[in-house]
């Protein structure tokens, strides 16, 4: 059996990435995230990975793309001000088809908000976030154990396709404490192939490039067609998300993360009063699980979407079930969390009350 | 016949897109060359800038990669610090380092990072079409200063060598020029220099070279040359700002 320990989610994170067999680490300090290089500083130091503190959030990302660019696992985290100053390393990243895993621990905004829990940063994460044609993979985790495991699952998929890929998370999920269930097996990083992009040297082989631009006529769109048709089977083949009492729900609520733990509480008390809500969880956010939602717009009458922003996801399911059934929204933005009474009240409103 | 000059191989056999009388050649040149002689080319990965020699990424026949402007000493860190064994060098314009990418440089020189800089300062934007850069002279011309650059509205130019001196971690910081016979030796002295230490670990080695840019000059090559000497070298002097093995370190 696994061990189980008692951990923040910020400390299972780091754990989770340490298992992952990532080895280097660059960031800048900005609450509310500050524990994971803080911890992360420790415990590379113990395992003799790499850890800088860098001179800024570009510096950061910018050290990601010459990491993974040499074939190793590295990773970042920040919150949501921090991520904006990425962008453009994430850009060029995705534009040199590169894997890397950035963290974002949402914080409200915008400008420089403040550091509630949010979900304000959905759209950037799920549009591409930079300049250009691009996605980046996307996980929602909502628990300390999902912290500890999204990591070395977006290293993955981030790698299976070279793009790179996006955690978000919240302060709230940082800072609670849960039991975590730790991988008996960690990767060591010694095992992991060295993919055939690697910068290393040219010993024994061609010379190898890294570039995001190509100006002759015609390559550059020819390039972004092929990307597109990666972006097609990571749509295709890697929507994640979790249901929970959907089978003969009326409403089924969309949530995410920190909503998404808040809208389960809520949906307990519903059912105790009779009243038949499910939960739709999206674990991946990019490829929204757009599935999913389908299936279920068949037997579902309602659609109640929870974010912690003005309403940005709705969009998504909008989309996703083509307004083929009512979808209402309950928001909260700059750092507002949702309470599971609020909630309630809201699923008494739309199912007409018991 | 016997042939006793042609391309060293860590040049690629491309056509050069660069102006003629254009220093990046020369530079390139010397580069390529100590690749072979340090027999270091099949370890090293290079940094190409935005810029002119953006299309150094195919003219270096190493693994190379081509960063977003001014973040060249960042992507370098990240691959020297993730394969310690390879010989990493960041090459870079005066747009490029000593505007967009001014704090980049400041913390790997800060951090002693065991890197190589190649900073090429011809005093202009080159690829864009010739417009003021930070290293621009105080009255000389360009398409963003047309009167010429006017110290009390757009400031003073930035000497790089001086500004990393003032730290105490870089190990070697030096100024040369491409516009003499002499001064490319004393460049090919520098960058050998420069590989050198990191080989020898030593850590952040950084190699300004003025340059000449004819094109967004507006003058021959030859003019060119000649302003380098008049203008260019008594704005920034030659020599060495820095050379911790001097000091016995």
């Amino acid at each position: 059996m696994a061990e189980k320990k008692l951990m923040y989610g910020n400390h299972a994170m780091v754990e989770g990435v340490i298992a992952a067999g990532c080895r280097f680490f660059a960031g800048y300090p900005i609450t509310p995230q500050n524990e994971i290089p803080e911890y992360m500083s420790v415990r590379m130091n113990e395992i003799g990975g790499v850890f800088i503190q860098t001179e800024s959030e570009i510096a950061a990302i910018n050290m990601l793309f010459g990491a993974a660019a040499a074939g190793k696992r590295a990773m970042t985290s920040s919150s949501s001000p921090g991520i904006s100053l990425m962008q453009e390393g994430i850009s060029y990243i995705a534009g040199a088809d590169m894997p890397v895993l950035v963290v974002n621990v949402v914080r409200g905004g915008p400008g420089l908000g403040n550091i509630a829990p949010a979900q304000s940063d959905y759209y950037q994460a799920t549009r591409g976030g930079g300049h250009g044609d691009y996605f980046t993979i996307t996980l929602a985790p909502n628990s300390a154990q999902e912290l500890y495991e999204f990591p070395r699952l977006t290293f993955e998929l981030a790698e299976k396709y070279r793009n790179p890929a996006l955690i978000l998370a919240d302060g709230l999920l940082g800072q609670m404490m849960e039991p975590v269930a730790l991988s008996a097996e960690p990767v060591d990083p010694n095992t992991l192939p060295e993919p055939p992009y690697a910068l290393s040297g040219c010993r024994g082989r061609e010379r190898r490039v890294t570039r995001s631009y190509d100006l002759k006529a015609g390559h550059l769109e020819e390039w972004n067609w092929r990307r597109n048709a990666k972006y097609a089977q990571i749509i295709k083949e890697e929507q994640r998300s979790e249901a929970v009492s959907c089978d003969d729900a009326d409403l089924i609520i969309v949530a995410y993360g920190t909503c998404a733990r808040v809208c389960g509480a809520a949906i307990r008390m519903a059912r105790e009063k009779g009243l038949k809500v499910g939960l739709l969880r999206p674990i991946t956010l990019w490829p929204f699980p757009k599935n999913s939602l389908l299936a279920l717009a068949k037997t579902a009458k309602d659609f109640l979407v929870v974010e912690m922003n003005l309403g940005q996801m709705v969009d998504d399911v909008k989309l996703a079930i083509e307004c083929t059934r009512k979808i209402h929204f309950h928001g909260r933005p700059g750092g507002g969390v949702p309470t599971p009474p609020e909630i309630y009240e809201k699923i008494v409103e739309i199912l007409g009350g018991a | 016949m016997q042939q006793i000059f042609g391309r060293p191989q860590g040049l690629t056999d491309v056509l050069q897109r660069y102006c003629p009388g254009c220093g990046h050649g020369v530079v390139h040149r010397i580069i390529g060359e100590l690749l072979v002689k340090l027999n270091i080319r099949e370890r090293t990965v290079g940094i190409a800038p935005v810029g002119c020699s953006v299309f150094a990424d195919e003219y270096f026949n190493c693994d190379m990669i081509q960063p977003p402007h001014g973040r060249g000493p960042a992507v370098s860190t990240g691959i020297k610090r993730t394969r310690p064994n390879c010989i990493v060098f960041s090459y870079q314009g005066d747009g490029d380092l000593a505007a967009i990418g001014t704090a980049e440089i400041v913390h790997a020189a800060a951090r002693n990072e065991n890197i190589t800089v190649i900073f090429i300062n011809n005093a202009i934007f080159g690829m864009t079409g010739g417009q003021m850069a930070p290293t621009t002279l105080p009255g000389m011309r360009s398409t963003t200063s047309v009167q010429g650059r006017d110290i009390k509205k757009q400031g003073y130019p930035i000497k790089v060598c001086e500004l990393l001196a003032g730290l105490d971690g870089p190990y070697y910081l030096v100024r040369t020029a491409v516009n003499t016979p002499k001064n490319v030796i004393a460049t090919e002295k520098a960058i050998k220099n420069a590989f050198v230490n990191q080989v020898d670990n030593k850590g952040f080695s950084l190699v300004e070279i003025l340059s000449m840019c004819p094109t967004n000059w507006g003058m021959t090559p030859v003019q060119a040359k000649k302003w380098t000497d008049e203008s260019m070298i008594k704005y920034y002097p030659l020599g060495e700002y820095r050379n911790r093995a001097k000091e016995g370190k």
